[in-house]
């Protein structure tokens, strides 16, 4: 009966001091976001804005993309378009290839992981070194990020500690973030200056220039790209916005949404390759256009990845990205992953109270709950919920919908935990009173007082 | 004089028949004329939020049966009247369905806005702590929400300040869901309670003798915690706590 999220969030839980740990982290940078947010007088026209935008992008996408194609290529950049993850990938393979490379760096990019680069690379023997400090650790532990702007928030410093004793050979039992980053630094560099390819995210492409913004607060992707004979920018088909007008608008949301920082530490433009280098831009689809074409998701598509719906839930806090078992978790992915692939993904829409909270801070206003609330109809539509579910559903719709039968079940059932309460107290069948008690179930209804006092 | 058609949650009338007995009351002593129709079942919102909409016509039916002709038609759960609001559908009368969903609010709503009560006779000398349940809060906008950027008020706290005796006590993360969310409290046990024992523990912080709250299924789930761990923290509707103001 228990989903896949409902089964790992359980296990997540076990560890109720680690599960508070995780907790309390997130919510401090719900904080950060809260207090650099009511610094802005503005904030909610701000994200109005992102909103219209993003909208009158989304509406008119076919032309921003023919005009971001014909831009980028006038100033010197290759553009490819890829289908899917599995083209996406085949393209960086053969670009690779005819560059006869071994050695790449990559920073971070949720696409990439969508589309599961690093396995495809490494399969054909290739090292791909992701060069964001969170997902080398992730990286190093063989787990995927947890979170798509804080990639390694599901572990400590001692956790840390004893991947990079194992990994790098730090001293076992130093669990100073200054000596940990210092040594995640010189190994990270000697990546840098080895690698003949970069491959980078991107966080906004700009129609009108053919440039694109990559938003790091590591620096990691600049080091990457400056240094590299070779830089492939990865993209989702979604990330382009008409004009570089519109970038203040975005760059003022994102990182204050993500991390409350009044701007990330590094905000880079690229608008083509510098003299001797090779630059590429691979637009992806990989079912952006088919939830393009869903009426009540397209509007997903408005996200900038700032992860501050992560942040505020209540269920991503107690249950830790990989619950979620996807490339983007959280409830963005809920809504997302399900276009990808609705089977395996059924269970995310239902791993959420509806409480709106991702609703309200998300910054281009995409209404996050609703739509949850929308894949749950369409999941059950497709008859991807268990069929006990469905049965005990049909019941309650059946029995709800007449007053006489509503009456008498109630009364049964009022009387049967009164007089025989062991069926409804069983911790192992009854997942309510596993934790919880049961409310006492009184003689009388309020219908049945009601009739009594009228009598 | 108003006319209003008290809607009891199904929950409500079966399992705390005291909250809509306290609603009844307190409208009265308020000099509404409360009609109760008798034939009122569900909203319909346990099937829908589990992703069977499809499934709740017949309670859709039912409840335009019950619920044609009122002005106000006033539900002690922010909840079920979200649920009418938002998805209350009706292919034969979509006329009649649209003025219900136009019609309904949620009590402390109908109180501050409708009847625009401001005095309270009685007093309640405890510490009381308000949990702020989603969807009124979010849903209706019962009160302003910590993620926007606005002014502040609140519809349940601009009651409990007028009650004499009364020290309202607002936890640390004020409006934080407490983990109920319908099926959710069961399929997803494990998150769910964790949710809720960490609203509960930022209200034993305060030392409060109540929690109060607008929906009775927020304060179910946080009372079968509280009962399990033998805490001394009781829940109190707000319809229960105001109507014992109004004597």
């Amino acid at each position: 009966m228990s989903s896949l999220h409902a089964s790992l969030a359980e296990k997540f839980n076990a560890d109720e001091a680690r599960t508070n740990w995780h907790d309390q982290t997130l919510w401090w940078v719900r904080q950060k976001r809260d207090r650099a947010a009511n610094m802005l007088v503005e904030w909610e026209q701000l994200r109005q804005w992102a909103s219209d935008i993003k909208d009158h992008t989304l509406s008119n996408l076919h032309n921003y993309l023919l005009e971001f194609e014909k831009n980028a290529q006038d100033n010197g950049i290759k553009v490819h378009w890829a289908r899917d993850g599995e083209e996406h990938n085949r393209i960086i393979y053969e670009i690779i290839q005819a560059a006869g490379i071994k050695k790449i760096v990559k920073s971070k990019s949720m696409l990439t992981e969508e589309c599961h680069l690093n396995p495809y690379l490494q399969h054909k023997g290739i090292e791909v070194v992701d060069t964001d400090l969170g997902e080398r650790i992730v990286q190093f532990r063989e787990e995927a990020p947890s979170h798509i702007v804080l990639p390694a928030i599901h572990l400590k410093k001692e956790d840390v500690s004893n991947t990079f004793h194992q990994h790098l050979g730090t001293e076992k039992g130093n669990n100073d973030p200054q000596y940990l980053t210092h040594a995640a630094r010189l190994h990270l560099r000697e990546k840098f200056v080895q690698s003949d390819l970069a491959i980078t995210g991107v966080n906004f492409a700009v129609a009108e220039t053919g440039g694109i913004v990559v938003c790091t607060n590591e620096g990691n992707a600049d080091m990457g790209a400056h240094a590299a004979k070779i830089h492939i920018a990865c993209m989702g088909f979604e990330k382009i916005i008409p004009k570089a007008e519109h970038l203040g608008v975005f760059t003022r949301l994102l990182a204050r949404s993500a991390t409350g920082q009044p701007i990330t530490t590094y905000t880079s433009h690229f608008h083509r390759p510098a003299p001797g280098q090779e630059m590429h831009i691979i637009l992806v689809d990989n079912g952006r256009s088919r939830q393009l074409g869903r009426d009540d998701f397209r509007n997903s598509l408005k996200c900038i990845r700032c992860a501050a719906c992560f942040n505020t839930c209540p269920v991503y806090r107690r249950s830790g990205g990989h619950s979620y078992h996807t490339a983007v978790a959280g409830p963005i992915g809920s809504i997302l992953n399900p276009n990808l692939d609705m089977k395996a993904n059924a269970d995310l829409p239902f791993a959420s109270t509806l409480c709106g909270s991702c609703s309200n801070v998300c910054p281009v206003k995409i209404n996050i709950h609703e739509q949850l609330w929308k894949w749950r109809q369409v999941i059950s539509a497709e008859g991807l919920t268990a069929p006990s579910k469905k049965m005990g559903m049909q019941l309650m719709a059946w029995v709800l919908s007449k007053p006489a039968v509503y009456r008498f079940s109630g009364a049964a059932a009022r009387w049967i935990l009164r007089t025989l309460p062991f069926l409804a107290k069983n911790r192992k069948l009854n997942p309510w009173y596993k934790q919880r008690e049961l409310p006492e179930a009184p003689k009388e209804s309020f219908m049945e007082w009601y009739k009594k006092q009228q009598s | 004089m108003y006319t209003v058609g008290l809607f009891v949650p199904c929950y409500v009338d079966q399992f705390y028949p005291q909250v809509a007995i306290a609603s009844l009351q307190l409208l009265e002593k308020l000099g509404c004329k409360v009609v109760v129709p008798l034939n009122q079942t569900c909203c319909g919102q346990p099937m829908a939020n589990s992703g069977f909409a499809r499934l709740s016509a017949g309670c859709d039916k039912n409840f335009v049966r019950n619920f044609t002709g009122f002005d106000y038609i006033v539900c002690p759960s922010g909840s079920c009247a979200l649920h009418v609001k938002e998805h209350l559908e009706s292919t034969e009368e979509p006329g009649t369905a649209n003025k219900i969903r136009s019609s309904v609010y949620e009590l402390t709503e109908f109180l501050t806005d409708v009847l625009n009560v401001t005095e309270w006779k009685g007093r309640f000398p405890h510490r009381v702590g308000l949990h702020n349940s989603c969807h009124g809060q979010r849903g209706l906008q019962l009160s302003s929400m910590s993620e926007l950027v606005a002014p502040a008020f609140s519809k349940p706290v601009q009651l409990l300040r007028q009650i004499s005796g009364l020290h309202l006590l607002l936890p640390e993360r004020s409006d934080e869901c407490c983990g109920f969310g319908g099926t959710f409290c069961v399929f997803e046990e494990a998150v769910s309670v964790k949710m809720g024992k960490d609203r509960i523990q930022e209200h034993e912080r305060n030392e409060v003798d109540y929690i109060t709250g607008g929906d009775m299924s927020c304060l179910m789930h946080l009372q079968g915690i509280l009962k399990r761990k033998n805490s001394v923290v009781q829940v109190l509707h707000i319809a229960e706590l105001l109507n014992a103001c109004y004597e």
